[in-house]
């Protein structure tokens, strides 16, 4: 490779990073002009923390204090960490990609010269982390007022659990990514973003946690990306999983992240080549 | 009055029709309705496999708190859900265009976007009933009957009532729309309980703020004949109608001072 090559590789390089992190703040300013709603949403994951705690406290108790590893000051945490971070990764409807297929918008993004994938994971990543902090502290303050926390009090598995925050909104967006472009062969989308967000809620961990499923369901989750997205980042954040074993955990989520990537890639291209859009 | 139920009539009419015009989409909505079941009934039944009782109630009666409570909410969003769009409604204008009309706007906006798709969420929570109710083993009698009808018409007003006073604060919090969700659809989560399991506050927040316990926890302990917690009189299991008007007043005064807050979109 002869040093020009070089010098305009490296040059590519350092400009998609600044694109992408010019993006990322598009889409932390982007989320942060709505502030009422970052409170809104605040209140009511606060509200539903506060039935499913009791809920999760219940059915501890009934059976007799000790439930798939949770006692009942860590099956509140699970429950609070958890209302913390449904915002950030997102478990709302995204309709951002299908509907831009559907109306034949995203022919313009493909003469863009930086790749859309990448362009939304960039704004996506930037959302989250704007609402991180104003709709994931509020319910972590009221559930260690109200019911108490059992929080790591070491360093390390804040750090770890940061990591795994951010590949669990990354797998979440790679995974938002493939069920959008479904878009390409379907006009309505309806059933299966219906499918997904039953799969996300229930083999995810929001509704219950994974270790209380029967078995037969708990190894439909592991085949799944889903835990990756919500199960395993309070599991690591938590402590729950530590040491070597959370070093695992994050590669295998970022195994995930990249597989999805691809297959996001794949089939957008695939999409991309049947796409025709009516000029005017 | 009879022109105005004409005009009802005939909005009502126009939506239906628009919405099952596509028979494929309309069947689609019908499977993801049948989704959104299937996510609340995941988590009862996969905490049942872990414990047999949970706040006094087994896994049958549970279902049919659920059940009922479900049935109920899905009415009452269906007529009147969309109430949580607001926002878009004073943003795009279109809700300057229903104060022209010589129409109630609560009936206007009621109407305007009746959606018959989640007729799939009502009818999966009617056969989870009707399942629940025969495992319970039921002593049926007329006046359980009765209750059973009451339970479900006030279960639907309360919710109905619920969804108003949502859509009335969204005058003032425009892009709020979630704080009100955490009455609404929080409301009836917490419906979806035996009441007994929430700490005394919760509970009577969920019981008389929110008035979710009359839903279907309370008319199911008369039901199936349970005494529920020590010191609760089985006569409020009959006081969801009381509860659903009470609510309902609380609804209007909501909703007009909302009318009377609501200054237009401008243009």
């Amino acid at each position: 490779m002869s040093f020009g090559t070089c010098a305009r590789k490296l040059h590519d390089h350092s400009l998609t990073v600044r694109v992408f992190g010019v993006l990322f703040m598009v889409g932390f300013r982007r989320w942060s002009s709505y502030r009422l709603a970052a409170v809104a949403g605040a209140v009511a994951n606060t509200v539903f923390g506060l039935v499913r705690s009791a809920v999760i406290i219940a059915a501890i108790t009934a059976h007799g204090g000790m439930l798939g590893g949770y006692d009942e000051v860590t099956g509140v945490t699970y429950v609070w960490i958890g209302q913390a971070l449904l915002g950030p990764i997102y478990f709302n409807t995204w309709t951002e990609l299908s509907d831009r297929i559907r109306t034949g918008d995203v022919a313009v993004d493909l003469v863009r010269p930086f790749d859309l994938q990448t362009q939304l994971l960039a704004t996506d990543l930037g959302r989250a982390a704007y609402q991180f902090l104003p709709r994931g502290l509020p319910p972590l303050i009221v559930g260690a007022l109200v019911t108490g926390l059992a929080l790591p009090t070491v360093p390390v598995p804040y750090l770890f659990g940061l990591v795994s925050a951010i590949l669990a909104v990354a797998v979440s967006f790679a995974a938002r990514w493939l069920v959008n472009l479904v878009a390409f062969w379907l006009l309505d989308l309806r059933g299966p973003m219906a499918l997904y967000s039953v799969a996300l809620n229930v083999l995810g961990g929001l509704v219950v946690p994974v270790y209380w499923f029967p078995s037969w369901l708990a190894r439909l989750a592991a085949w799944t990306p889903f835990p990756a997205m919500l199960q395993q980042p309070v599991d690591v954040l938590m402590g729950r999983v530590s040491g070597w074993a959370a070093v695992e955990t994050l590669a295998g989520q970022a195994a995930w992240f990249a597989g999805l990537m691809i297959a996001g890639q794949l089939v957008f291209r695939l999409g991309a080549r049947k796409l025709v859009v009516q000029g005017g | 009055m009879g022109d105005r139920a004409t005009a009802y009539r005939v909005l009502i009419g126009s939506r239906l029709r628009s919405q099952t015009a596509y028979r494929r989409s309309f069947a689609m909505d019908l499977v993801a309705g049948v989704g959104v079941t299937a996510i609340s009934f995941a988590e009862i039944a996969v905490i049942y496999s872990n414990v047999d009782v949970l706040g006094g109630l087994n896994f049958a009666a549970t279902v049919t708190v659920f059940a009922l409570a479900h049935v109920c909410f899905t009415m009452a969003d269906m007529m009147i859900g969309h109430l949580g769009n607001l926002p878009t409604y004073v943003r795009t204008g279109s809700l300057d265009s229903f104060m022209l009309r010589p129409l109630s706007i609560l009936g206007q906006l009621a109407t305007s976007d009746i959606s018959l798709r989640r007729l799939g969420r009502t009818g999966s929570g009617l056969i989870l009933l009707a399942w629940a109710l025969a495992v319970d083993g039921v002593h049926w009698s007329p006046a359980k009957v009765v209750l059973l009808v009451l339970a479900i018409g006030s279960g639907t007003a309360i919710f109905a009532a619920l969804f108003v006073c949502g859509g009335a604060m969204q005058f003032w919090l425009i892009e709020g729309g979630e704080f009100a969700a955490a009455f609404t659809y929080g409301g009836h989560y917490a419906a979806n309980y035996p009441a007994s399991i929430y700490t005394l506050p919760l509970r009577l927040f969920f019981t008389f703020a929110v008035p979710s316990a009359f839903v279907a926890y309370l008319p199911v302990l008369v039901l199936l004949d349970l005494p529920g917690p020590p010191g609760l009189p089985a006569v409020l299991g009959w006081c969801g109608p009381l509860m659903a008007v009470v609510s309902w007043i609380v609804a209007s005064v909501l909703w007009r001072a909302g009318i009377r807050h609501y200054t237009g979109a401008g243009s």
